[in-house]
C-alpha cells in the first residue's frame, strides 16, 4: 500500500477500514542468503538497501526484542554532517543527502526537519577550530557558516551571553542539519524492507554462531538454528556480546548515555544547539518538549539506565546556557547502550570469519549515520568491497595507526 | 554508585575518574613484546555484560588507584581492592 495525502483523506471518509499492518510477522525459514542481526535503524536500513539498491533477495533481519526498541528509538534525533576528518566527513555528508530524499524514497513520513544546528563558540581558540571544521565541511559540499555573537543573539536572544566562564562569542552553523522522528525511521525502513520480501523476525535473539573451517554457516537463535551464506552484525551496544560468539574481542566498550525530555512548552528553540563546553545540547520537539542531553555516564554499562549525578550535571549545563528554563519540569529520562569505540569513529568491515561482517562502534552519533550506514553495509555485504565513503572504517586502523579521532582523545572510549 | 574504598570507606563514585578494564595493569613490555601485543593491550577489550574488574582513580580523594569489581548490568559493586595490591599479586614491580 502506498501512503499519500490522498490515501489519508480516502481512509478518513471510509472509516479507516483500509489500513493494513505495516509489515508481516513471518516465522524464520531454515536458511537465507543474508542474515542481518539487529533490528535497529542500521540493521533495517541495511536490509532495505540490500533489497532495493543491490537487488539481493532471501534476506532476514533477526531482532531479539521488537523493531526499533534499541537506540534507534532512544536517541535525541539529531542529524548533521559537521565532521572535520577526511575519513568521516564524506560519509556523513552522503548520509545527510540520503536523509534529504529518504521520505520520498521509502514512502513514509519520518518528519525530516532541516531546522539547522549551531555549535556555540566561547573562545578565540574554539573559533579557530570551528572555522577549520567549517572549511572542511565546505570542501566536502556540506555547507557551513560562521555566526558572530549578534547573529546568535538574533536567533536566541534569551541565551546567557555573558556567562562568566563561557560567554557566547559566536557559533558554527549547518543549516542542513536538524532532527528526524527516530521511531518513524525504523518503521519506514522496516516497511520498505518487508514490502521487498525481507523477513523481519522479532523476539529472535542470536545466541551463537555456527562457524566451520573459518566460514559462517548460520546462527543459533532462541527460535532455532537459521542457516545463512552471509551474516551482518548491526547490534550497536551489544556488539561485544554478539561478536564474542565468533571468538572476537573488539576495540569497543559499552557505555550508557542518557536523554531527557521536559514538559511541553511554547516554541522556544526552532533549531538544534550544542553547548560543548558545558556538556549540553538541546532541541525542541514538535510537541513542545525540550529534548536534551549531555555526556555519557562514563563507566562500562549494559543497564539501559543511568545514574543521578549525570542528570544533575546535564541540568546544570542547561541552566548555565538557558537560565529561563529554571522552572521547567523534567518529564522523562532514559538511557541507551552505546558502542563506544577506541577513536570515537565507527567500523564497517569484514571479520576474520568468511561471510561474517560487522557494523558498529557508532558511539553516541549513529542515528544521523543510519541511511549511509545501511547503504554502505549493504554495499559491503553484496559486493564484498567497502563503499567509497566508508573505506576508512576498518578494524585494522588501530594496528596501522590510522585512527579517525575527531577529538584527539586517544584510546579512551569514555572521553569520545 | 558508592565505592567502598579499602582505606577511606564508602565514597561517592563522583569523586573518582574511570579508566577501564583492570587488565590495563598488565602492560606488555614495549621493547620485547611487539606491536601486536601492544595493539591487543591498548585497543581490544572483553567488554563483558556482568562482572567487570575495572580501574578507578580517586582524584578528589587520596589519589589512589582502585580495582573495583562491578556488575555492568546491575551496577552492583561486589569488591574493591587497592590497585597496588592487585599489581603486586600479579608479580608486577610497580
Ligand atoms: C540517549 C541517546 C541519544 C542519542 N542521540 C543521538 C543523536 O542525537 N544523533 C545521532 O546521530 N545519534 C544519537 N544517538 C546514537 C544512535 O542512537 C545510535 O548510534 C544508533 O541508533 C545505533 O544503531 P541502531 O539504530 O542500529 O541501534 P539499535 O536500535 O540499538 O539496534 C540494535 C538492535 O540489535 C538488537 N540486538 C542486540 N543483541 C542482539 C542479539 N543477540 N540478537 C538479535 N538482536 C540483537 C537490539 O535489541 C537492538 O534492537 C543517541 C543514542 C542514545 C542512547
Amino acid at each position: 500500500m502506498r501512503y499519500s495525502g490522498f490515501r489519508v483523506i480516502a481512509e478518513a471518509l471510509t472509516g479507516h477500514r483500509g489500513w493494513k499492518p505495516m509489515w508481516r510477522d513471518p516465522a524464520p525459514q531454515p536458511d537465507y542468503d543474508y542474515i542481518i542481526i539487529g533490528g535497529g535503524g542500521h540493521g533495517l536500513a541495511t536490509a532495505y538497501y540490500l533489497a532495493k539498491e543491490f537487488g539481493q533477495a532471501r534476506i532476514a533481519v533477526l531482532e531479539k526484542g521488537w523493531l526499533g526498541g534499541g537506540n534507534v528509538g532512544r536517541n535525541t534525533t539529531i542529524i548533521r554532517s559537521n565532521y572535520l576528518l577526511d575519513g568521516n566527513e564524506p560519509f556523513y555528508e552522503f548520509s545527510l543527502k540520503l536523509w534529504e530524499g529518504l521520505e520520498q524514497d521509502f514512502n513514509y513520513n519520518a518528519m525530516v526537519s532541516q531546522r539547522g544546528i549551531i555549535n556555540l563558540i566561547h573562545t578565540d581558540a574554539q573559533r579557530d577550530a570551528f572555522t577549520r571544521r567549517g572549511n572542511g565541511m565546505i570542501l566536502h559540499g556540506a555547507g557551513a557558516e560562521m555566526l558572530d555573537r549578534e547573529q546568535v543573539r538574533a536567533l536566541y536572544p534569551w541565551l546567557n551571553f555573558d556567562n562568566a566562564r563561557f560567554p557566547i562569542k559566536g557559533a558554527l552553523m549547518q543549516r542542513r542539519g536538524g532532527t528526524v522522528r527516530h521511531d518513524a525511521v525504523a518503521w519506514g525502513y522496516a516497511r520498505g524492507a518487508d514490502s521487498r520480501g525481507v523477513d523481519l523476525i522479532q523476539n529472535c535473539e542470536v545466541t551463537g554462531m555456527r562457524i566451520e573451517n573459518g566460514r559462517i554457516r548460520g546462527v543459533e537463535t532462541t527460535r532455532g538454528f537459521i542457516g545463512a551464506k552471509k551474516v551482518g552484525v548491526a547490534v550497536a551496544g551489544s556488539s561485544g556480546r554478539v561478536l564474542a560468539h565468533a571468538g572476537m574481542r573488539l576495540p569497543i566498550e559499552s557505555h550508557v548515555l542518557q536523554a531527557f525530555v521536559s514538559e511541553g512548552l511554547k516554541p522556544l528553540i526552532d533549531g538544534v544547539m550544542t553547548f560543548g563546553a558545558g556538556h549540553f545540547y538541546v532541541s525542541q520537539s514538535d510537541k513542545g518538549g525540550l529534548v536534551f542531553g549531555g555526556d555519557i555516564d562514563g563507566y562500562n554499562s549494559y543497564a539501559q539506565r543511568g545514574n543521578l549525578p549525570v542528570i544533575e550535571d546535564v541540568a546544570e549545563g542547561g541552566m548555565a546556557l538557558m537560565p529561563a528554563i529554571g522552572r521547567v519540569r523534567l518529564l522523562r529520562t532514559w538511557g541507551g547502550i552505546m558502542d563506544m569505540s577506541m577513536d570515537g569513529s565507527p567500523i564497517i568491515d569484514r571479520t576474520p570469519v568468511d561471510g561474517l561482517y560487522f557494523n558498529g562502534g557508532w558511539c553516541y552519533g549513529g542515528f544521523k549515520a543510519t541511511p549511509a550506514s545501511g547503504w554502505s553495509f549493504a554495499h559491503l555485504l553484496a559486493r564484498d568491497e567497502p563503499h567509497p565513503t566508508a573505506r576508512a572504517f576498518r578494524f585494522d586502523r588501530f594496528l596501522k595507526g590510522r585512527m579517525i579521532d575527531e577529538k584527539g582523545q586517544g584510546a579512551q572510549p569514555n572521553l569520545h | 554508585m558508592i565505592i567502598n574504598h579499602p582505606i577511606l570507606g564508602p565514597r561517592d563514585a563522583q569523586e573518582f575518574v574511570y579508566l577501564g578494564d583492570a587488565a590495563l595493569i598488565d602492560r606488555p613490555d614495549g621493547m620485547t613484546d611487539g606491536i601486536e601485543a601492544f595493539h591487543t593491550y591498548a585497543y581490544l577489550r572483553d567488554n563483558p555484560a556482568g562482572d567487570h574488574r575495572e580501574l578507578w582513580y580517586h582524584e578528589q580523594g587520596d589519589r589512589s588507584w582502585l580495582v573495583v569489581t562491578r556488575n555492568t548490568v546491575t551496577h552492583e559493586i561486589t569488591k574493591v581492592e587497592l590497585a597496588r595490591d592487585v599489581a603486586r599479586a600479579m608479580g608486577r614491580s610497580t
